[in-house]
């Protein structure tokens, strides 16, 4: 009596007369219930079934090709060798060297990045002429490749020709060999990260002010509070969890820091990070293991020592915003 | 002059100078010469990349260098074509990007759909699992990830790039949220009514309720992929690039032949700056709203 094409004919339909149905009584019922049981994981499947195959799967294989010895150039010519790779990482000056230039660049990168993009999101909050322009003026960098702001940065710390130098040399400082340097390299390599994504977050840490109910501001103009005390005392507690999430996932992200100080050496096409070192990452090591010499098995090893330090990065990250939000609970 | 009078002045003046949270007035002349200068910051590297690539070598190598472009740059172009593989590393960029916005939009959306209206065992679950996905170090697989193309026969092919950045856990996040947000359950009762199947609904209701939210999506998605470059430079060889891989290449010679080099990163960047051109206020608004949500 009540038939779906009946109720259809009743009722205003969205769709139109052509999605009607027109199948038979058994073939409807059948279709129903697969369409009830079993469609939602044909949905999803291709989601799982990628990641699985290239997600997962690589990772946790990480984890045997690291007890293996096994060359780049003889696929299938694998040999087992336990702990080993391990043993000989612990011993390798390189790779504490790269562990060291990943957390100092780390530390480089991610603070002045995420105070820089509160402050200017903070100066954003209320601006009425140029919003347009401005808000896609501070998206720019993170729209460029990392490999174009890598090479556009390496023109513009050059030594000879580039602009950084000629600027210092009009205030009368003698031309600085960027890429040479320690820190000068490090500090080159930080402001490329923090240039790309500073904007960013800014807009992100903009979008989650946008929640914050004005009266809470009202209020404290009202009490003269000063932008810079409301940036303070209203703004930050209440994107805590902003705050967190961007740390968390620029943290990550540098972790695997790899196009830009490849990209930087002075002289093209090393993966060493520099003559002596001095700003190869982790990830940069790892690649120069694994496909530039070849060690497929040690370079794997690297990628999980690198995970295991990430972990452990993003568990400190997590307790650090905890303590902070228990601190702002008490105040 | 003190006490109720000057706090009468005090507010009267706040309540008139009220624009935003600090109040546009208060700090007007500080602001925008600070927003400004930061404007041309972010600007500068861009501006820079189209300046040399438009100059000749001997020009750059001036103090001061040349603050304006010059009439060199199809010269530069012309010699960029002539280094690498350039004119098929920008149609390979075109497929693997194309390819890859195409099936992030379409299972993302698929899953999206499902995850916030269908009903099945474990869904809470497997959204969880897709959470934790988007932290995911997938850089650090890339040794195993080779080795898998390798057995595949794979390696040295497009396909190797496109199928691990064909859908995304973030993508799928997206979709779910926005279909909970913009898809009323009572249409979706209505279609069922009409006999629609859940494929029905999606392709019919949902998919053209999502269109704002795939299309900023999809600008992520093609931008993303357009620039991604580790993975692209270890599986795919200098013969075979994509626009990226050719770059790391042009900057591999002998020595940083800078005017050649970022002649073809102008070229790389000009399709991302043509679509951050156009739809970018649509990519700002998708990015401050994943804030508020998030």
């Amino acid at each position: 009596m009540n038939s779906p094409a009946d109720f259809a004919a009743l009722s205003p339909s969205p769709l139109g007369p052509a999605l009607r149905p027109r199948l038979p009584g058994i073939a409807k019922r059948a279709l129903r219930w697969v369409d009830a049981a079993i469609a939602p994981y044909l949905y999803i499947a291709p989601f799982f079934l990628l990641f699985i195959g290239f997600g997962l799967f690589p990772i946790l294989y990480t984890g045997y090709v690291s007890l293996t010895d096994r060359d780049l150039l003889r696929p299938g010519a694998e040999t087992y060798i336990g702990l080993a790779n391990f043993r000989e990482l612990v011993g390798d000056d390189y790779f504490w060297n790269s562990v060291k230039n990943t957390f100092l660049l780390m530390v480089m990168c991610s603070v002045p990045q995420l105070v820089l993009a509160l402050i200017l999101a903070h100066l954003l909050t209320s601006i009425r002429r140029l919003r347009t322009l401005l808000r896609m003026g501070v998206l720019l960098p993170n729209v460029t490749s990392i490999v174009a702001v890598a090479l556009v940065f390496g023109q513009i710390y050059s030594r000879d020709f580039g602009v950084v130098n000629w600027v210092l040399g009009v205030l009368g400082v003698d031309p600085i060999h960027w890429q040479a340097g320690d820190w000068t390299s490090r500090l080159a390599i930080a402001s490329m990260v923090v240039w790309r994504w500073t904007g960013y977050n800014a807009l992100i840490y903009l979008g989650a002010m946008q929640a914050i109910p004005k009266e809470q501001f009202e209020a404290a103009a009202l009490d003269r509070a000063g932008t810079w005390r409301q940036l303070w005392h209203i703004t930050l507690p209440a994107l805590r969890p902003t705050i967190a999430f961007t740390a968390l996932i620029s943290l990550i992200g540098q972790m695997q820091l790899f196009s830009e100080p490849l990209l930087f050496d002075a002289s093209p096409g090393s993966v060493s990070g520099g003559s002596a070192r001095q700003f190869q990452t982790m990830t940069l090591f790892m690649y120069e293991e694994g496909f530039r010499l070849g060690h497929l098995g040690y370079g794997a090893a690297v990628a999980w020592i690198v995970l295991l330090l990430t972990f452990v990065v993003a568990a400190f990250a997590y307790a650090m915003t905890r303590r902070g939000m228990r601190a702002a609970g008490a105040v | 002059m003190t006490g109720a009078a000057g706090t009468l002045v005090g507010r009267r003046r706040a309540r008139i100078a009220w624009t935003g949270p600090a109040g546009e007035s208060s700090g007007i002349f500080t602001r925008y010469p600070f927003l400004i200068v930061v404007l041309l910051l972010s600007a500068f590297p861009v501006y820079w990349t189209f300046t040399i690539a438009s100059q000749t070598n001997e020009a750059i190598g001036q103090t001061p260098p040349p603050f304006l472009p010059g009439g060199n740059f199809l010269a530069n172009a012309r010699r960029v074509f002539d280094t690498v593989e350039f004119a098929k590393a920008l149609l390979h960029s075109f497929v693997v990007a194309g390819a890859i916005t195409t099936s992030t939009l379409l299972f993302c959306s698929m899953a999206g759909f499902a995850f916030a209206k269908l009903r099945f065992r474990g869904r809470n679950a497997l959204v969880l699992i897709v959470l934790v996905t988007m932290m995911w170090p997938v850089q650090l697989g890339v040794i195993p990830l080779y080795i898998e193309m390798q057995a595949l026969g794979w390696a040295q092919h497009l396909v190797a790039v496109i199928a691990p950045t064909a859908v995304t856990g973030f993508g799928v996040i997206l979709m779910r949220q926005y279909t909970i947000q913009a898809v009323p359950d009572e249409l979706l009762e209505a279609a069922r009514m009409d006999g629609c199947t859940s494929f029905g609904l999606y392709w019919h209701v949902v998919v053209p309720a999502l269109r704002p939210a795939m299309a900023v999506l999809g600008l992520l998605t093609f931008m993303q992929a357009w620039n991604d470059f580790m993975w692209p430079l270890i599986v795919l060889s200098p013969q075979n690039p994509t626009v990226q891989v050719a770059l790391s290449t042009l900057a591999a010679g002998h020595y940083m032949d800078y005017t050649l080099v970022l002649a073809g990163t102008a070229m790389a960047t000009l399709p991302v700056l043509i679509v951050f051109a156009v739809f970018g206020r649509r990519i700002i608004g998708g990015i401050m709203e994943g804030a508020v949500k998030g």
